[in-house]
């Protein structure tokens, strides 16, 4: 196995390119293509962000005009939920972690000179990047974006006649997605080999860190969901140009008839979901494979069970294709499959649960350095927990007849799959900034970006638990027209003035980002004294990630305060610690 | 920095939890049959994940404190892998937790979605489109007369707007409103039907909420137990309009409502 596994490195190796088209633009380097996906997730968090404050300030000021957008109108509102969710969802949270930091990482942490296809790797980049400037078109089309939300539920996404937007910016918001899941699927094939056959002498599956199997199991979601989005949405773009009703049964809009008829508008949220609850672990899983990795590092302990955290990602990954119904309870599907999807979304609480235990295990009787990725990984098992407990909430029907369609679902999704996912790709930024640039990255502002975010965060989003609860549905674009929402707008102003400030934080994190490339302190080769394969390597790394060595592997990835080892770490290429560890 | 940030996690924490317990926002009133024990099994959900959030983040806050590299003086990091034992334990702890929650919660579930309505139940169609509710009531031949998509004119409101096809004996005596009444304490049975996209027919107060699907009639039943005016939304993203999509529920005593339904069946004649 071993010497098969050296085989298939040595056949994948190519040349350093030379000049800079090649190299930096379109590069097959692991290592520019994970940067390049990293810089356009960056440029989509951006828009994504600016269309939330654009919704946070139209929520508590209707009438108000802004500048070069005029008066928002409801059908305005709605594409700015629409953009900012698909935008987010697509372009950030799985773009970053797995396209960014899993392309410019997962090689170097198994030993390897780059991915196992090189073109195909370069494909599913300008793919990507293709489906984004498709999605920003949406915006400037005649009609503008579409208004169905990202989930585009039919009939509403299926037709042009249901409102403004629904017209060539819907068709576009499809096209996109689809040209995304080309990207993804490419994507998650390259890792998936890679992975299993890419792997440095030694470097058995479970020394793999625990980044290495979150992105593994990620792309295996991402192989088996990308698939039927893309398929539902060709048969969606069918039933609007081509006359065809999958989707669409008989119905009228404004009473006139449209030609459809037969079609399920459920079969489309069965096939949307089916990609959509898998899409949250591709979100969370990388995050928490980061988060695992930096508790160790800067608790110097090793990870505390190790191969339950592994079976739990894998646990996660499975469950997580049993349980697309949970998001239809009130969908008018059969209320006894709703008893059989609330149980199975039950049971992924055990291995989420498990993972939380064991962060909290690997702290414990740790020597805890606060370094800017640990106050991240930190913050991000906080935001878990508490994203993670309204999960049981909404995934019993009977509790969900209240609370489906409600602040408080925003509430929860946003806390667990949004931002715990971002504080993971903070986390990574700040770890792997001195590998990937050869420079540190300024603590002092990454600590005030900390604080910003993560007690930003919490005002933002814990309130809207309060709303959900007392009644206010989400996308509603004025609160105004039900008279018991009355009373719940002062805690809409609060949540607005919170987003400002903690937008204005993440100015912070920009300036470091940009101020650090150039003018950061000299980093060492593992600033961080961290123990895997990453950190054995030049900074930044050359183009063949090892120059001209193969690594080979002798220990786990968690080797923190060995009895009897010199240092209070042992990397992986060291020799061996011996059996008795 | 560690103290910090136990003070931080903790503050957050207790804050949160004050404005739970407090119930400064909490659910509407409950006001039909079911609502009390969904409401109760509310609380038994809050409690159990109160507690554990509550858990959990006090201890990240004291772990990240306890365990702070204090230099010289740090005691020595224990260097352990795990503990089998310990996973076994919280992995039957939770699994109990979480399936004994789903399955207190399932017999509510069954009583309310798993039977049909009662046959004496008070029976009105609903039918959702952008961006009104509509109502019809059978009259006093208790059957809903035929409509056709044709006959649809969805400015005129009413009768016209369901497309109600007059030449049916059936229909002649339909009542269509754009007020939802109803007795109370009968059971109500709920015909929900949408004519163009997916509306959701939301009564907070009723603890009473499911999706209008067109191309389906889907029957559901709630019992109001207290006489009053309560808002009906919409739930479901249907529209530009979906935030104005709003509608009335009058639960009144059963001789107002025969009362009222006579003078709407009379207004028809």
């Amino acid at each position: 196995m071993a010497t098969h596994e050296f085989a298939a490195q040595e056949s994948h190796a190519h040349a350093a390119p030379q000049g800079f088209v090649r190299k930096w633009v379109f590069s097959l380097d692991h290592k520019v293509i994970g940067l390049q996906y990293y810089f356009l997730a960056l440029a989509a968090v951006l828009v994504g962000m600016f269309l939330s404050l654009l919704m946070r300030i139209h929520l508590i000021w209707p009438t108000l005009a802004l500048p070069l957008l005029g008066d928002i109108k409801p059908e305005t509102y709605l594409t700015l939920v629409t953009m900012h969710g698909t935008i987010m969802v697509f372009f950030v949270l799985t773009t970053a972690p797995q396209g960014g930091f899993g392309n410019y990482f997962l090689p170097i942490q198994i030993g390897a000179p780059d991915m196992a296809f090189p073109v195909l790797n370069m494909l599913s980049f300008w793919t990507t990047l293709l489906g984004f400037i498709v999605m920003i078109a949406a915006f400037f089309v005649a009609g503008g974006a579409p208004l169905h939300g990202w989930t585009g539920y039919a009939p509403l996404s299926a037709m042009q006649s249901t409102g403004p937007g629904e017209g060539l910016g819907a068709d576009l918001w499809i096209i996109s997605i689809a040209i995304f899941c080309i990207g993804a699927l490419m994507g998650a094939l390259n890792f998936i080999t890679t992975t299993l056959d890419m792997r440095a002498k030694g470097m058995t599956m479970m020394r793999l860190p625990l980044t290495v199997w979150a992105w593994f199991v990620t792309a295996i979601l991402g192989l088996l969901a990308f698939g039927v989005l893309l398929s539902a949405g060709i048969l969606l773009l069918m039933d609007r140009n081509l006359g065809t009703s999958f989707f669409v049964p008989l119905v009228t809009i404004n009473g006139q008839l449209t030609g459809h008829k037969g079609g399920s508008p459920l079969l489309w949220q069965h096939l949307f979901w089916f990609f959509g609850h898998p899409e949250v672990y591709i979100a969370i899983l990388p995050a928490m494979g980061m988060c695992s990795q930096l508790l160790s590092v800067f608790s110097r302990k090793p990870i505390f069970g190790y191969k339950a955290m592994v079976y739990a990602i894998l646990g996660i990954g499975f469950l997580g294709f049993m349980v697309w119904g949970h998001h239809m309870f009130m969908s008018g599907m059969s209320p006894y499959t709703a008893f059989a999807f609330s149980i199975m979304t039950m049971g992924i609480g055990v291995p989420s649960a498990i993972k939380t235990f064991n962060w909290l295990g690997t702290l414990m009787r740790g020597r805890i350095r606060f370094t800017s990725p640990m106050l991240f990984a930190i913050g991000f098992v906080s935001l878990f927990v508490s994203g993670g407990i309204s999960g049981p909430f909404l995934a019993q029907p009977v509790l969900d007849i209240q609370l489906h369609d409600t602040y408080f679902v925003p509430a929860h999704f946003h806390l667990i799959m949004g931002v715990a996912s971002i504080f993971g790709i903070f986390a990574a930024t700040y770890y792997w900034f001195p590998k990937m640039f050869g420079r540190m990255m300024s603590e002092s502002m990454a600590r005030w970006h900390f604080w910003f975010s993560f007690i930003g965060t919490y005002a933002i989003f814990m309130p809207m638990h309060y709303l959900g609860m007392a009644g206010m549905p989400r996308r509603y674009s004025q609160l105004t027209e039900v008279t018991y929402l009355h009373g719940l707008i002062p805690l809409q102003k609060f949540i607005t003035y919170a987003a400002f400030v903690t937008i204005a934080g993440q100015l912070i994190f920009l300036v470091n980002l940009f101020w650090s490339m150039f003018k950061g302190k000299q980093a060492s080769d593992n600033p961080w004294e961290a123990t895997t394969l990453e950190w054995t390597t030049a900074t930044p790394p050359p183009h063949d990630n090892f120059g001209g060595h193969t690594p080979v592997v002798h220990n786990g990835p968690y080797e923190y305060n060995v009895p009897g080892a010199p240092r209070d770490y042992v990397m992986q290429s060291d020799p061996e610690i011996g059996p008795a560890h | 920095m560690g103290l910090v940030l136990l003070i931080i996690i903790w503050l957050i924490t207790f804050a949160s939890t004050y404005f739970f317990i407090a119930k400064t926002w909490w659910l509407p009133a409950g006001a039909s049959a079911a609502a009390a024990g969904i409401d109760h099994h509310f609380t038994t959900t809050f409690i159990l994940m109160g507690i554990v959030f509550v858990a959990a983040q006090v201890s990240l806050g004291a772990l990240v404190w306890i365990y702070r590299d204090r230099g010289p003086s740090s005691s020595k990091v224990t260097y352990s892998h795990g503990n089998t034992k310990l996973e076994i334990v919280w992995t039957l702890l939770t699994t109990i937790l979480f399936v004994g929650l789903n399955l207190m919660s399932s017999s509510i579930w069954a009583s309310e979605r798993f039977r049909p309505a009662e046959v004496d139940a008070v029976r009105v169609e609903v039918t959702g489109m952008q961006f009104a509710w509509y109502f019809r009531y059978p009259g006093p031949d208790g059957k809903f007369g035929a409509t056709n998509p044709d006959l649809e004119d969805a400015s005129a409101g009413g009768e016209a707007a369901l497309g109600l096809d007059t030449k049916d004996g059936a229909s002649k005596d339909d009542v269509v409103t754009g007020t939802m009444v109803v007795p109370v304490n009968r059971e109500i049975e709920v015909i929900l039907r949408a004519h163009d996209v997916i509306h959701s027919f939301f009564i907070p107060t009723m603890r009473f909420k499911q999706d209008a699907v067109p191309g389906l009639a889907i029957h559901m039943h709630f019992t109001p137990i207290q006489t009053g005016d309560y808002e009906i939304l919409c739930a479901e993203l249907c529209g530009l309009g979906h935030y104005k999509m709003h509608g009335m529920l009058k639960v009144v005593s059963q001789e107002e409502f025969d009362k009222w339904l006579a003078a709407r069946e009379a207004e028809k004649q």
